[in-house]
């Protein structure tokens, strides 16, 4: 199953990566390789088959409803690449 | 001998008795770290100051007969990817240049409270992505054995370190394969635990249901002394099972006469190098004669885990790894013009060509129309490749198979195609998919002196069992007595 | 075709932050208010490798507005992630429930012009709010606060029952009726609290086909979901009365502008890859932990109105007021067991209580005086110790300082003069100082009665009994 230069972007898109016109062209040969290799499971028949989304099956963990010591601002932003106070600055969101 | 060749056990031996001091023990591998690892290439970052601190915090305690545990006192690495407060940690990326995380790893915390000095941070593929550690994104990490050769991955910075004697042991991770892979490129004891015996509190993750921390070690002992310490409830993993630790030492020197050892036949397929086959046959028939029953098995869909593998690993990692965005830490491309330029470049320059490749499977894996046909049916034929351990584990005790079907191959040799990389994991993702336990132990070199492993994989929590198979075999042949020539 | 040709098709999804101390994921405060991220953690910053712990009163508090909506509580409901980008998104996913969630199948009952009316209540799940980005910052930045990243929310989605914008308001008031009195939410739509989105389509009536619907964002007033609700029927009759189609699109209400603009292009139209989540298993919830919440379940508003009504016999209108809020209700009970005429005890609520409350700027939690003491002055009124006018005076010193009516009675000299003697001897006066005035009541001018009651209770300061003071005047004029 081959992937389309137009769908490598659109994926691209969705992942937000800005690949360049090589990458785009690299990743779909090598992409459209590894989904022929994964079309084999369209040969088993898994109709009543329950999906697997947890190795192990265990209980629900829960945790008492308690506050506990958060980070001081200054541990929080400490790996921040850009801040303004205590909060994390982007460039401006325009909406 | 040297200081450095010692196991773990025989280095705590000698701390106990007051022999040597851990801060001798820590100097002697941080000596050897500079001399051998430019060769190498193991670490990322090397801790001095904070394995000498713990180190003489240990030699206090072993002084006023309170050590902390068994192993207080001795050295070991971390791969990459665990974070360490106030330590830079980056995964083997880019993305996570200058990244010092505010907390430890819950293992971490386990060895610091151990009082396991902790020398640094070792190499691995890209946010474990990858099988050579090749996909570093800072550089390749060199087998020990022939450092023209791979020392295997993601874990291969880790492997590579306990082979080259420059830490006592280390931890790994093992996503489908990532620790038993490495170790058995390089003659080391690699253990990847149940899905949930340890805590993943902390550790970068890959595929987070597939993702387990594990020890890397010369020997089984080893191997079970470490896994004492990181086996722990932890409250802070939901998927981290409420189970006990059992004394992985206890039952080590047991043997296995009488025990039932399954030899899967699709382990054995066509092109699986001669002289790997070779190895592991001999080691099959040296458990016939310690008194095990061989039986052959059949695991009939594990011919579909690469293919399972290669979407459910990918669609987890491309959610995992949306949090990379240049906003809160890591990198940042500061000549961004808005915020979707600071999203799409920062990425694009902060991942390796390994990681993208990830990112876009899972993503497209995921999306809208063809969650259904990728995603959902990968994680069905999940359940039949469980179901296949399952049912086995009704007749056999564990299984025994190869890891690789290659011995250590040259660096470079498969950069450019993905899908034979891909290949070679084969044999050690259905662990990961049913997530069972999996161990390396060395089985033997090839003519060209490059080690071969053998596989043992067990029933969920049955760690110690695995642990006592591999030591009936290390006991007849100690392979790990066996240098890496560096 | 005109407006009233077309029938709107409304359904709304609210978000309702949960009353929790900490976050639904970490131990992170959920307190509103505080200095930018000084409620963040690892978890809620989204830094590599950890992980979310589900904090069990989320649980809870979905299974109490579940059941009080009458929803199937599901044994199993699975979490999964939601993909997207975002600046206040931390982890680039927000963990909620997608493809099973905790409660499904619900309803709530609304009142219409026409009666009352079934919604139906589609699911409620559980998820993580996100943070805040401030825009105007300055600079050409925006700025990112994740304090309220990771607080606990309840979405609960109805079916499209409704059908013009008042039904809406309607139910979403029940509905915040509803949470507030289970103590899940605050019921706050200023400060965000109590969030509400709606999908709005309109179809030619008779239609049994739905048309295309926009989703509307930012209503958080009452009268902006009125207002946004009409305006996008209007606008969605004015595209296809143009012959143009209606687009799938979210808008964005304009608070000041009162119109809606489009919020997203179609080209970022979204994807969201909703994968169930790794990092934590399914939940499971017991039968016995089900009824355990269902017995400790409190009567709903709607309930206790109508027994407000059937018990107390009280008029609708005053049984709404006084059910309005649990706290008021409960005090209100609480005065009815001492005091026996709840219509009076109503009245005094309604026309005393709640205006004091007001003046004050508070509930009726922080009230001063007991349901025993407010029994005590009402039944003072009664026996006529005290008058009416005066009671309120009484009332309003007891809320003031939570002193008992006898003591404030005593205090300010308020007690009521019943004694006839005292009274007569008033009244005598009066009339002989007022010859004139009582030849014109004699001569029919019956109004001069007002005057002479007038002149006793000035004589009286206020205090004469006004039963005796008619029946004595009556008497000595003749009548
Ligand atoms: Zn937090």
């Amino acid at each position: 199953m081959a992937l389309t230069l137009e769908q490598v972007r659109h994926v691209a898109t969705l992942a937000r990566l800005a690949l360049t016109p090589e990458e785009e062209q690299r990743l779909s040969t090598q992409l459209s390789a590894v989904l022929d290799a994964v079309t084999q499971l369209q040969s088993l028949d898994v109709e009543n088959v329950e999906p697997t989304s947890h190795a192990t099956l265990t209980a629900s963990l829960l945790r008492e409803d308690v506050t506990r010591p958060s980070l001081p601002p200054e541990k929080s932003l400490a790996n921040a690449p850009a801040k303004s106070g205590t909060s994390f600055a982007v460039p401006k969101i325009i909406e | 001998m040297q200081l450095t060749d010692l196991t773990m056990l025989e280095l705590a031996e000698k701390l106990a008795a007051g022999q040597v001091s851990s801060v001798e023990a820590t100097r002697a591998c941080l000596e050897r770290i500079q001399r051998v690892d430019p060769k190498i290439r193991a670490f990322l970052r090397v801790d001095e100051a904070g394995a000498l601190a713990a180190a003489e915090a240990s030699d206090a305690r072993r002084k006023a007969g309170t050590p902390a545990s068994p192993l207080d006192g001795v050295p070991v690495g971390l791969k990459d990817l665990f974070l360490t407060e106030g330590l830079e940690t980056t995964a083997g990326s880019r993305v996570l240049e200058g990244f010092v995380p505010p907390l430890d790893a819950t293992v971490v915390r386990l060895l610091r409270e151990a009082g396991l000095p902790l020398l640094g941070k070792l190499n691995l593929d890209e946010f474990a992505m990858g099988s050579s550690n090749e996909s570093s994104a800072y550089f390749p990490t060199h087998n020990p054995w022939d450092v023209t050769r791979t020392p295997g991955g993601s874990s291969g910075g880790s492997a590579a370190a306990v082979a080259a004697r420059e830490v006592f042991g280390a931890l790994g991770t093992d996503t489908g394969g990532s620790i038993r892979q490495p170790a058995a490129f390089t003659n080391t004891v690699g253990l990847k635990p149940t899905y949930g015996r340890v805590s993943r509190y902390g550790v970068i993750a890959y595929a987070s249901s597939l993702d387990q921390p594990g020890p890397m070690t010369r020997t089984v002992a080893d191997a079970a002394a470490l896994l004492q310490i990181l086996a722990q409830h932890d409250p802070k993993d939901s998927t981290s099972a409420p189970v006990k630790t059992p004394d992985y030492s206890a039952a080590l020197e047991q043997g296995v006469r009488g025990l039932k050892l399954g030899v899967p036949r699709e382990y054995f397929a066509q092109g699986m190098e001669e002289e790997v086959e070779a190895s592991v046959r001999a080691a099959l028939r040296e458990y016939e004669r310690l008194g095990a029953t061989l039986v052959d098995v059949s695991l009939p869909h594990t011919q579909y885990a690469l293919a399972t593998y290669y979407l459910i690993a990918p669609a987890e990692a491309s959610s995992n790894l949306a949090r990379y965005d240049g906003v809160r830490y890591g990198l940042r491309a500061k000549d961004a013009r808005g915020l979707k330029e600071l999203y799409s470049l920062t990425r694009e320059r902060g991942f390796g060509p390994e990681v993208k490749r990830r990112i876009m499977l899972g993503t497209y894996a995921l999306s809208a129309g063809y969650y259904d046909a990728y995603y959902l049916r990968a994680q069905k034929v999940r359940t039949l490749i469980r179901e296949d351990f399952t049912r086995v584990f009704q007749d056999v005790d564990a299984l025994v198979a190869p890891i690789s079907p290659v011995a250590p191959f040259k660096l470079g040799e498969k950069v450019d195609d993905p899908l034979s990389m891909y290949l070679m994991d084969v044999y050690t993702l259905p662990c990961n998919l049913a997530g069972v336990p999996g161990l390396s132990v060395p089985c033997g070199f090839t003519k060209a002196g490059l080690p071969v492993g053998l596989q043992i994989l067990g029933r969920a929590f049955d760690e110690a069992l695995l642990l006592r198979i591999a030591r009936a075999f290390e006991r007849e042949h100690d392979f790990f007595r066996r240098l890496a020539p560096i | 075709m005109p407006v009233s040709d077309f029938q709107p098709v409304i359904g709304l999804e609210v978000h309702a932050q949960l009353l929790t101390q900490s976050k639904i994921f970490c131990g992170c405060s959920t307190a509103f208010g505080a200095e930018p991220n000084r409620n963040t953690c690892p978890v809620c910053l989204g830094m590599p490798g950890v992980l979310p712990v589900l904090n069990e009163r989320v649980v809870d508090f979905a299974i109490r507005t579940g059941l009080a909506l009458e929803c199937r509580v599901n044994a199993k409901s699975v979490w999964s992630r939601k993909n997207y980008f975002y600046p206040d998104l931390p982890k680039g996913y927000q963990i909620t429930q997608y493809d099973l969630p905790i409660c499904e199948h619900g309803k709530l009952l609304i009142d219409t012009p026409q009666g009352e009316k079934l919604i139906r209540v589609r699911r409620i799940h559980m998820e993580e709010d996100a943070g805040k980005s401030v825009h105007d910052a300055g600079g050409g930045q925006s700025l990112v606060d994740l304090n309220r990243a990771g607080v606990p929310l309840l979405e609960i989605v109805s079916e499209p029952d409704l059908r013009d914008a008042d039904e809406a308001v309607e139910y979403l008031k029940a509905l915040r009726d509803v949470l507030v009195y289970l103590g899940v939410n605050d019921g706050n739509l200023d400060e965000g609290s109590f969030r509400c989105d709606a999908n709005v389509s309109v179809m030619p009536k008779g239609s049994s086909t739905y048309g295309q619907r926009c989703e509307l964002k930012n209503l958080n007033s009452f009268r902006f979901v009125k207002q946004a609700i009409e305006y996008e029927i209007s606008r969605q009759v004015d595209v296809i009365e143009s012959g143009g189609k209606v687009d799938q699109e979210t808008r964005l209400w304009d608070v000041n502008k009162g119109v809606s603009r489009s919020m997203r292009s179609k080209e970022d139209a979204h994807d969201y890859r909703y994968f169930p989540e790794p990092d934590l298993p399914p939940l499971h919830v017991t039968t016995e932990v089900i009824e355990a919440v269902g017995h400790a379940l409190p009567e709903l508003p709607r309930a206790k109105l109508q027994r407000f009504v059937s018990q107390y016999g009280l008029p609708a209108y005053d049984a709404r007021i006084l059910t309005a809020e649990r706290p008021l209700a409960d005090f209100f009970e609480a005065c009815a067991l001492r005091y026996p005429d709840a219509k009076k005890l109503s009245n005094w609520f309604l026309g005393e209580l709640l205006r004091l409350l007001k003046e004050e700027g508070s509930t009726v939690s922080s009230v001063r005086f007991t349901p025993a003491q407010l029994a005590e002055l009402l039944g003072a009124v009664d026996q006529g110790t005290v008058s009416a006018n005066a009671g309120k005076d009484v009332l309003a010193e007891m809320f003031l300082t939570g002193r008992s009516a006898p003591d404030i009675i005593a205090e300010k000299g308020l007690a009521q003069v019943s004694d006839t003697g005292a009274i007569e001897a008033v009244v005598d006066d009066i009339l002989a100082k007022n010859a004139g005035e009582i030849e014109k009541y004699r001569a029919g001018k019956k109004q001069v009665f007002g005057f002479f009651v007038g002149q006793v209770m000035r004589a009286m300061k206020g205090k004469g009994n006004p039963a005796l003071v008619n029946e004595l005047l009556k008497k000595k004029l003749g009548d």
